[in-house]
């Protein structure tokens, strides 16, 4: 079944967004203007891609990303609301500043999300504060 | 008088723009002696006596065009930015509106004096006051001509200094690296808090800052609507991935906050500029040692 199936709004899906797999960590590039298939449809991959692997951070890089809707707005509250059900944290890195304004005039200030200046600084966030596994707490005593 | 050979019946427009052409010397003369020529042209009396005559001229054309009570006239375009330079001296040297306006129509007398000499003695009583009402009328024209360039110059005098304001009001300073500050003066309205906010932001990249601190000393007072400013602004830094602190909050600013029942929510806020600064440095873990205990000091 090699049939294209129509997107919300008629456009054929455009395609998978990539998720990197960096250890623990899942690194997320969005670049340019992001169709709102392809957004719904990173929002399922990623759900999936954490549950698989276990992973205990998502950074989604939005440095390429000039224009962001209130639907794209809403995509990533949704990205970091499920990824913190599935125990893991949710860093956006790289946000343009014409960007950061239009979100704060939409009303979206994504209280659940993490922010970073640069995807450095969100590994180095991930590192620092995530549990050390998913079976957080316990710890391993070496003498 | 052998100008008058159109007859007495002229029409008082036709009169009055006459009288100007022929006597535009005289004119000229007696309005370089009024206060607002002799205070506008101070070097010499015969600057005075040539701006006089350009005004004069100006009169002369609107009169032939009949259009005595219609301040856009043709006529006005060639003296208007004299005028409004003598408008403008006039209210730079400290005089008011209405001062500048007395000054206007003392520049009628004069006119009215020639025009009402100039008419034969046995000319109709109603055609020498028809005569005066037009002149009357050319003149109130020409202040309000004054009074429009005047004003105008002021809006842009008032929209030059806007500007300047915003560009001069919002400096990023960085105090540490990755911590920048920005030290908030005067009255923070929509304007003013996108400027701020815009170059807050770009220096947060620029500078690749991890904290920012927003100091409110210079600011008179905190409603709802700055506030919501700051809260913007701090969410908006957040979103970037930059942490905002609000110092210089001073305690009549506290209180009033308290009792207007503001909520700046979650944003670290100090009294001091030095507080935030002290509480950045700290985040970012590192310390400052008094010099001369060698490090070793109650810290």
């Amino acid at each position: 079944m090699s049939q294209v199936l129509p997107g919300p709004h008629g456009a054929p899906v455009t395609g998978h967004v990539p998720v990197l797999r960096l250890g623990e960590i899942l690194l997320v590039t969005l670049q340019g203007d992001l169709h709102d298939s392809t957004a719904q449809q990173l929002q399922e991959d990623l759900a999936e891609t954490i549950v698989r692997s276990g992973a205990t951070g998502v950074v989604i890089d939005v440095s390429g990303v000039e224009i962001v809707d209130s639907f794209l707005g809403r995509i990533l509250a949704e990205i970091a609301g499920q990824t913190g059900l599935l125990a893991a944290r949710t860093v956006l890195v790289g946000m343009r500043p014409a960007v950061a304004i239009t979100l704060v005039e939409l009303g979206l200030t994504l209280p659940g999300v993490h922010t970073a200046l640069s995807t450095e600084v969100a590994m180095e966030l991930l590192r620092q504060q995530a549990p050390s596994s998913r079976f957080g707490g316990l710890r391993q005593e070496s003498q | 008088m052998p100008e008058h050979a159109e007859g007495t019946a002229a029409e008082p427009t036709r009169e009055v723009r006459d009288l100007l052409r022929r006597r535009r010397e005289q004119i000229a003369q007696r309005w370089a002696d009024e206060p607002l020529f002799r205070a506008v042209f101070t070097v010499s009396r015969d600057e005075a006596v040539e701006a006089g005559k350009t005004v004069v001229d100006a009169l002369a054309q609107v009169a032939d065009a009949a259009r005595v009570e219609d301040p856009d006239a043709a006529g006005f375009s060639t003296v208007r930015e004299q005028l409004a330079r003598m408008g403008v001296a006039r209210s730079r040297s400290g005089l008011s509106t209405a001062q500048v306006s007395s000054e206007l129509a003392a520049l009628r007398p004069p006119v009215e004096n020639l025009l009402v000499a100039d008419l034969p003695e046995d000319a109709p009583a109603e055609h020498v006051r028809d005569c005066v009402t037009t002149l009357s009328v050319l003149m109130g024209t020409l202040r309000v001509v004054v009074m429009q360039t005047a004003l105008s110059e002021g809006q842009a005098l008032i929209d030059r200094q806007r500007l300047q304001l915003l560009e001069v009001a919002t400096p990023v300073i960085k105090l540490w690296d990755g911590i920048v500050a920005v030290p908030l003066i005067g009255t923070l309205d929509s304007a003013r808090s996108q400027v701020v906010m815009e170059t807050l932001l770009e220096s947060i990249v620029e500078q690749q800052a991890r904290y920012a601190i927003l100091d409110i000393t210079g600011v008179p007072t905190v409603d709802s609507l700055v506030a919501q400013h700051l809260m913007k602004t701090v969410a908006a830094a957040r979103l970037m991935g930059a942490e905002c602190i609000v110092s210089g909050i001073r305690p009549a600013i506290a209180q009033t906050m308290v009792h207007l029942g503001l909520d700046l929510g979650t944003v670290v806020t100090r009294a001091s500029l030095a507080d935030a600064l002290g509480y950045v440095l700290h985040q970012l873990g590192v310390g400052i040692v008094t010099p001369g205990t060698n490090g070793a000091g109650a810290r």
